[in-house]
């Protein structure tokens, strides 16, 4: 009963779907210029400017967040004392509970006005990477601290008995040996960033435009949802159920890369 | 010889870029949650927590939202942890492990982890809302977080049935005590804490939940009669008032200080079982 739920997931939104992927075809999800799906003489699907959307926020979000975790992640593994190491990863856990409303909320009252003071309009691409690439930096740092424990015990030994400094250890050492564990935490970080709506629909302005510099606003084809599925009928309801198992695709792939990433990472 | 300076001086730059990179997300976070409470404290108080909104949230109080907010937790919860604990059970304790059936159940509760809450927002929609004919209800968006959480509960709950030493079913099976029976009175006492850490970190993920809740349970405002009438949660309320309302921010804030707050009561309480557990856990292996 449990194990069918994720497949009745896919069968109802795929369902919801269909209308959309026979009538539309996926061809004019990318060929259409333009978004116009409540025109009644010419509906139009182009979702380029929510592919882009999505897939620049969630570049930079893992971009930015990735060196931030690796390197803190190294720090209390090889380096912090035992016991700040461990207020460290209870802070991480604390803030990986913390609400994505909440994350935009804050984004929208602190980062946005930050950032029209130097570029307006202030919600934009850049205010979409910042706040959620805070949002990912205590996933990917916890299991980034997961992977270099799992390979750190007898290399530090070795290491020492070589006379090599902590820095080598660290470099040429635990992270090559951690980097599929790495990889698979970054690529977790990545599904939850694709998948990730609140925090995106409130800071980053929801126009319907590919950006020409950080500082435009954008919408991702999460926000697209949420913003238009309260008054979507019929075909653009389609449409929209259609972007939704692009979605279950995209995070579903990174999840069974990222658990094979670390399960084999776990094992050599 | 020439190795010896410039391994130290890779070594100082790493721990300083480490000391930077923490010192950036601590501060980032700790921003964040000072602003909020800092903000939000001077709002909250006992006629906020139990008044009716009014004035589209602007002044007013959450009596009426935090109570919605129980109740979808409440039907969340009755449906995801008979559930998720039933499917534990059975992985654990019934299902011949390495089986294909198991392998093929634990990966598709690891695929409906990865599922995009605003996806669970749609299949909430479609199901609960228009098949089973709930409407905009607390009930669908109750149902709709249950299954969202289900992988969650499973997974811890597992996790304490698989910690409980082979040592004492073994003993068990040798006393011929039947497996329903060791199940009651050994396994799931032993296993307890898993269940409860578990369904903490389920409600905590469920109360922080906005994006499944907009299409399923609604925006309503009013003191729910029944949990078939639309209920907005605390998330939603936050949301509506950051991007509907004009001039929302105060009550926006307070509102955030509120559910951060049980978040972080609910999380430590969550952490400080998780340990006690473990610490028990390992005193009674080395005994």
């Amino acid at each position: 009963m449990s194990g069918s739920i994720v497949l009745l997931i896919v069968l109802f939104v795929l369902w919801q779907a269909l209308p959309a992927l026979r009538d539309v075809g996926l061809r004019r999800f990318v060929a259409d210029a333009d978004w116009r799906p409540t025109s009644i003489s010419e509906p139009q699907f182009g979702m380029l400017p929510m592919l882009a959307g999505s897939g620049l926020v969630t570049l930079g979000a893992v971009l930015l967040a990735t060196p931030l975790a690796v390197f803190s992640a190294v720090l209390a593994e090889f380096y912090a004392p035992r016991s700040a190491a461990w207020l460290l990863r209870r802070l991480l856990e604390l803030l990986n509970g913390v609400p994505s409303v909440v994350f935009g909320f804050w984004g929208l009252v602190v980062v946005v006005p930050l950032i029209n003071a130097w570029h307006p309009p202030g919600q934009s691409l850049l205010a979409g990477i910042l706040v959620l690439a805070l949002m990912l930096i205590p996933t990917v740092a916890l299991s980034t601290s997961a992977a270099l424990r799992g390979v750190s015990g007898d290399l530090k030994i070795s290491a020492a008995a070589l006379g090599l400094g902590r820095g080598a250890l660290v470099w040429s050492l635990a992270v090559p040996q951690a980097s599929r564990g790495i990889t698979g935490g970054v690529l977790l970080g990545a599904a939850r960033a694709i998948g990730e709506t609140m925090a995106v629909v409130i800071v980053c302005g929801n126009i319907v435009q590919v950006p020409r510099s950080i500082f435009d606003p954008v919408r991702t084809i999460t926000a697209n949802i949420a913003m238009e599925m309260s008054y979507a009928t019929a075909g653009h309801r389609s449409v929209l159920f259609a972007t939704g198992l692009a979605l279950i695709l995209a995070t579903g792939f990174l999840v069974a890369a990222s658990g094979l990433l670390r399960s084999r990472g776990a094992r050599s | 010889m020439s190795q010896q300076p410039r391994s130290a001086g890779l070594d100082r730059l790493t721990a300083g870029a480490g000391w930077l990179a923490v010192a950036a997300i601590v501060s980032a976070f700790g921003w964040l949650v000072l602003d909020i409470f800092r903000h939000g404290a001077s709002e909250v108080s006992w006629t906020f927590l139990t008044g009716e909104p009014a004035d589209a949230g602007r002044a007013g109080g959450i009596g009426t939202i935090l109570v919605s907010t129980l109740l979808v937790l409440g039907v969340c919860l009755a449906l995801a942890v008979p559930l998720g604990v039933g499917t534990a059970i059975w992985l654990s304790e019934f299902a011949r492990p390495g089986s294909r059936r198991v392998a093929a159940i634990r990966s598709s509760l690891d695929l409906l982890a990865s599922v995009p809450s605003i996806v669970f927002g749609l299949f909430g929609m479609v199901v609960f809302c228009q098949m089973l004919r709930l409407g905009f209800s607390i009930a669908a968006g109750g149902l709709t977080l249950g299954c969202m959480i289900l992988p969650l509960v499973v997974q811890t709950t597992f996790a304490g049935l698989q910690s409980v030493p082979v040592e004492l079913r073994a003993g068990a099976a040798a006393l011929a005590i039947s497996r329903e029976s060791t199940l009651r009175h050994l396994l799931l006492p032993a296993a307890l804490h898993g269940v409860v850490v578990g369904v903490m970190l389920g409600l905590g993920r469920a109360a922080a939940e906005t994006a499944a809740l907009i299409f399923t349970s609604g925006y309503v405002t009013r003191m729910p009669e029944s949990l078939f009438d639309s209920g907005r949660t605390a998330s939603v309320h936050i949301y509506d008032l950051a991007m509907n309302v004009p001039r929302g921010e105060a009550r926006a804030y307070a509102t955030a200080a509120v559910l951060l707050l049980a978040l972080l009561l609910i999380s430590v309480a969550a952490t400080v079982l998780a340990d006690r557990w473990l610490q028990r856990q390992t005193a009674r292996s080395f005994r």
